[in-house]
């Protein structure tokens, strides 16, 4: 009846759980080269499968019909979702997953709270002339509550990541007056409740930590520009694994906690290099109005002279070149240029250039968008290059064709201790002996607001088009 | 088991996942996201427990639902993270 008893399970049970956490782990360790990394992914499943088949065999399932209606109709929408979905639309995708992860946990907290006994978290107790009644182990009621608060928090957050991801709402900073203090207020609040939650398990108690966890997760993200949204989308990337080592700290389960603990610490490593890319501490990314500063001010900047050329001119640059770095950003996904774009990479190599490709940390709106963009376009992975291993070549590259990037690209980050993005890593492409600049047009800046020292260059050529546009009509000018 | 050794647990796993993540190429960060996605949906363990149990019927519904929703992160981070990853070749070295 006591503690103890509560969580017995058979030692086959939790071998199973630990055999699940480590198939999780070999999964990820496969993703240190792309060989290794379908194995791994196979590995996952399999642990997956291990984990659902031993909570099965171990639970009198008085509904199996109404489970296996739940896992077809969920799965199947995963499946299809998973075959149709763009290589473009990946990040809008994976902050859906994090939001249905974190909302989840919160149903699985909910479900876990109105009926503990099954979950083997509580005592019944039975005073003498009253009504036995269910107490939920205080440090069970402590797990809950951060597993439900975690969950609720990675949901609502990952939502507005979704729709600002997805163009549903506008990707500028939304600033709320006051918004550090309501959001520390409702934090301490969460945190508060949970404390008083392990000494009184009223429904209120738990439904307003709830409801309070929601709230934050929107106030958390809404003031975090489109730029930041790297980072977003790891730490909510975390999270979502924290809420599920919290859950399984309630549920005792090992499979759950190992996933959880590398999931949460995956997503953390993620939002570091993110930050450390972009020269940011993590706290004013979460603090939130990164390039909310419009670039009304630099109207003059505008003016200043700069080179235009034309998709003939940069064709015949390019097939004169011995070697061109590509440097892919957002503007590539938006437009849909990397078809393009490695047609007319096979276009030069076929004419004896050595073509490669530079990704910036940050390039995109989520971790290694770029890369897989250029995989699915086939160009091939060991022609593309990470910042710190490619930004030596610049200096002797004839043509650096930049492609929908800006701000990675800004040499104002080496030079001027007044720019938002000072000190930020950035592709040395001034050094290389042509700087071909595909971009809209001149009137926009990038991401940060700030205007870019390499379009007035002398050896930049601005080539301004629509990325697809303009990668076509050189493909067709390289005949 | 006690608190100890499930806390035991979680703070190895915290070591293991900082080693294994930090080997993990740049190139493959996005699978990185979606196949960590998938595995965190191992929460269906707790939404199947609470769909099976008898006694209380919105906690059963509540796991339902969780089923479901987890299911929706299951089959589609791992069927994305496959496809994905299948795009990830290296250059044919006739023509290299």
């Amino acid at each position: 009846m006591g503690e103890t008893a509560a969580h017995a399970q058979p030692a086959w049970v939790l071998l199973a759980y630990l055999i699940a956490g480590v198939c999780f782990i070999l999964a990820l360790r496969g993703l240190s080269g792309p060989e290794s990394s379908r194995r791994g992914n196979w590995t996952g499943m399999a642990g997956m499968a291990i984990a659902v088949v031993t909570t099965l065999a171990t639970h009198s399932f008085a509904t199996v019909a109404e489970i296996a209606g739940a896992i077809l109709i969920g799965g199947g929408i995963g499946l299809v979702t998973a075959r149709k979905i763009q290589m473009t639309a990946m990040p809008q995708l994976v902050a859906a997953f994090h939001s249905l992860v974190g909302m989840a946990a919160v149903l699985v907290g909910a479900a876990a709270y109105l009926n503990p006994e099954a979950f083997g978290i509580a005592v019944r107790i039975t005073p003498i002339a009253s009504p036995s009644f269910v107490s939920i182990l205080p440090v069970s009621r402590l797990e809950m509550g951060l597993g439900v608060a975690i969950g609720a928090i990675t949901f609502s957050g990952s939502v507005i990541a979704f729709l600002k991801l997805n163009g549903n709402m506008s990707g500028k900073p939304i600033l709320l007056p006051l918004r550090h203090v309501i959001n520390l207020a409702t934090l301490a609040g969460i945190l508060g409740l949970i404390a008083y939650f392990t000494q009184d398990q009223s429904p209120w108690v738990f439904a307003t930590v709830t409801a309070l966890s929601f709230a934050i997760g929107f106030l958390l993200i809404i003031p975090i520009g489109g730029a930041d949204m790297p980072v977003v989308i790891s730490m909510l990337n975390s999270y979502s694994g924290w809420a599920a080592a919290a859950m399984g700290f309630t549920l005792h389960n090992s499979a759950m906690i190992i996933t959880g603990a590398l999931v949460g610490s995956s997503g953390a490593i993620l939002s570091y290099i993110m930050c450390r890319a972009m020269n940011r501490s993590f706290i004013s990314v979460i603090a939130g109005g990164f390039g909310a500063v419009s670039s009304g001010g630099d109207a003059a900047a505008i003016d200043r002279p700069y080179k235009r050329g034309s998709a003939e001119d940069a064709a015949f640059l390019m097939s004169q070149a011995d070697q061109v770095i590509i440097v892919p950003g957002y503007g590539m996904a938006v437009s849909q240029a990397q078809h393009a774009l490695k047609e007319m990479t096979d276009k030069l190599k076929a004419e004896g250039v050595r073509v490669k490709f530079a990704i910036h940390p940050v390039a995109g709106r989520m971790p290694g968008h770029m890369n897989v963009l250029l995989a699915e376009a086939n160009v091939p992975y060991d022609e593309v290059f990470e910042l710190e291993d490619i930004n030596s070549e610049f200096a002797q590259t004839d043509v650096a064709f930049v492609i929908g990037a800006n701000d990675v690209t800004n040499p104002a980050a080496k030079t001027d201790k007044g720019s938002p993005i000072y000190g930020m890593p950035v592709l040395d492409v001034e050094k290389a002996r042509t700087v071909l600049f595909v971009k809209r047009s001149m009137g926009g800046v990038g991401y940060a607001g700030v205007d870019n020292e390499l379009f007035y260059r002398d050896n930049t050529m601005m080539l301004l088009a629509d990325a697809k546009k303009m990668v076509e009509e050189i493909v067709k000018a390289l005949g | 088991m006690d608190f100890i050794s499930i806390l035991s647990i979680f703070v190895l796993a915290c070591f293991v996942g900082y080693y294994v993540v930090w080997s993990v190429t740049p190139a493959l960060h996005t699978p990185l996201m979606s196949v960590t996605n998938a595995i965190s949906s191992v929460i269906v363990v707790g939404a199947l427990i609470a769909s099976a149990a008898a006694g209380s019927p919105s906690s059963k519904w509540l796991g339902l639902v969780a089923v479901a929703l987890a299911s929706v992160n299951i089959f589609g981070g791992f069927a994305v993270t496959q496809r994905m990853l299948s795009m990830y070749k290296k250059r044919e070295r006739k023509d290299g």
